[in-house]
């Protein structure tokens, strides 16, 4: 590989790959650029989603009339935090998986848009670069891409469970 | 101003709003039923595990190891929080921080998709793994093993040299099939180095074992990523802990995703958590010229030595 100064690009073929050499200073292949940059927004914008929710949160939380309705009244979270989970779902009368997405109407469910969007991110950035490897004719890597999409979405899916200790 | 930076600020002050507000006026205790009762405001809590996570997220920072291999021990050990939410949360944490710095991290090329996506791929299994098996064992079961595993991430961190530029002699055949090579540009020589790895498949192995412990104990795995990409597999110190960085995005989604669909995650306890510990990153990222990495690495090592040997310790019951 040679570099040039100024501002001149040479291109490696590196098996089926392309890496873009601009000034000396050696930038990432396509598919990582790609991915790089839906994962920045995306994080940016899971972040700004979780903040958002969260001070409602506290509006409710902080509300003495209690305009903002939560399904586990704030006070009450002592009781549940240090309970095992299976406890808490019992006690709180929650169903696990995806069923908080019938309960966006509570605010403290509200939270879970963030939480959730922010753990699906990585699911997106590779549905993003499979096409690109792709179109490289890099058919190892695409099956490898697949298969993780296929890992994570099972996990997201809720199918998924153990029984409570 | 960002929307994000505003979003931050604006969020800062509510929660300085709500916090002083609460103090000032008249609190009652819990409402008492069969269940447990606590005399002290509910508030109080998540409000000491923002600033417990903010002071984490600087010393995380100038110490060099993720928040995450700090969080669960320390909060798990000395909150009111169970550990099945304390892990759900560590992984979010983890997580969030790993999104954070992943964009730059592949952009300068440091990260490496092509040295990842593989073991991503065997580490998610393993979390997926290590996550169902951690839920369904035993809480004093969780507490032993998480103990155990913090105090030997201290040998760890103790012991293991770390090789800037390994010497692979010859990369072996499943990494030149999957043509796992990389270049990335050194800037404190002005040179690029050209690099490979040898041993894939025991790293692979490794890594499927590494991914099991974080799905189980919601740690993040930096501190395990970094030592088998970087002593085993062969590849640089600077890939090794960008591509690690990196890694924790894909493997503590999978693990996050079973803590959330099991209803292990509360946002009373995740979200003070996360704005903490990346409010703390950013602090200690300014001071870090500032202060001396190793005097910080002693005293993390010593945070975890006494957290690890807090949760055996309440595990066996010696020390609840």
């Amino acid at each position: 590989m040679e570099t040039k100064n100024g501002h001149a690009a040479t291109g490696v073929l590196q098996g089926v790959r392309t890496r873009l050499v601009i000034e000396e200073e050696i930038t990432a292949t396509p598919e990582q650029m790609a991915y790089a940059k839906l994962l920045d927004k995306g994080m940016k914008l899971g972040l700004l989603m979780l903040i958002i929710t969260f001070s409602i949160y506290l509006i409710a939380a902080a509300s003495p009339m209690g305009l903002l309705e939560t399904h586990v009244p704030v006070k009450d979270l002592p009781k549940y935090w240090s309970m095992p989970v299976s406890e808490y779902l019992k006690h709180a009368n929650i169903q696990a998986g995806w069923t908080w997405v019938t309960m966006l109407d509570r605010v403290d469910f509200l939270n879970f848009t963030g939480i959730v969007f922010l753990a699906g991110i990585t699911i997106l950035c590779y549905v993003r670069i499979v096409p690109i490897i792709y179109r490289q004719k890099d058919y190892v890597y695409t099956v490898l891409a697949v298969c993780e999409i296929l890992v994570l979405t099972l996990a997201a899916s809720g199918i998924l469970h153990m029984g409570g200790h | 101003m960002s929307p994000l930076r505003l979003a931050l600020v604006v969020f800062v002050s509510l929660a300085t709003t709500v916090v002083f507000s609460l103090f000032f006026a008249t609190t009652a205790p819990a409402a008492t039923d069969a269940l447990v009762q606590s005399s002290i405001p509910w508030w109080i809590w998540p409000s000491v595990l923002f600033v417990v996570t903010f002071v984490l997220g600087i010393v995380a920072v100038l110490g060099g190891v993720g928040g995450g291999v700090l969080f669960v021990p320390i909060v798990g050990g000395f909150f009111p929080f169970h550990l099945d939410f304390v892990r759900g949360a560590g992984l979010l944490v983890a997580l969030s921080g790993a999104l954070a710095a992943g964009p730059g991290l592949l952009k300068k090329g440091l990260a490496d998709l092509r040295l990842a996506l593989p073991v991503a791929l065997i580490a998610s299994i393993g979390a997926i793994i290590g996550a169902l098996i951690g839920l369904a064992l035993p809480t004093h079961i969780i507490q032993i093993a998480l103990g155990s595993t913090i105090l030997g991430i201290v040998a760890i961190m103790s012991l293991a040299k770390k090789s800037e530029y390994p010497e692979v002699k010859q990369p072996d055949a499943l990494s030149q099939a999957l043509r796992i090579t990389g270049i990335y540009h050194e800037v404190s020589t002005g040179h690029d180095v050209k690099w490979s790895i040898h041993r894939t498949p025991q790293g692979l192995a490794l890594f499927l074992l590494v991914g099991i412990m974080a799905g189980m104990f919601g740690l993040g795995a930096g501190w395990a990523n970094v030592p088998v990409l970087n002593l085993l597999m062969g590849a640089p110190l600077k890939v090794s802990v960008a591509s690690s960085k990196f890694l924790l995005s894909i493997t503590d989604t999978s693990a996050a995703w079973i803590y959330v669909n099991n209803g292990a995650v509360l946002p009373m306890i995740v979200v003070p958590s996360i704005i903490g510990i990346m409010l703390g990153s950013l602090v200690g990222v300014r001071i870090l010229a500032k202060t001396k990495p190793a005097a910080v690495r002693y005293i993390v090592i010593t945070m975890l030595l006494f957290a690890g040997g807090r949760a055996l310790l309440k595990g066996l019951d010696i020390w609840s």
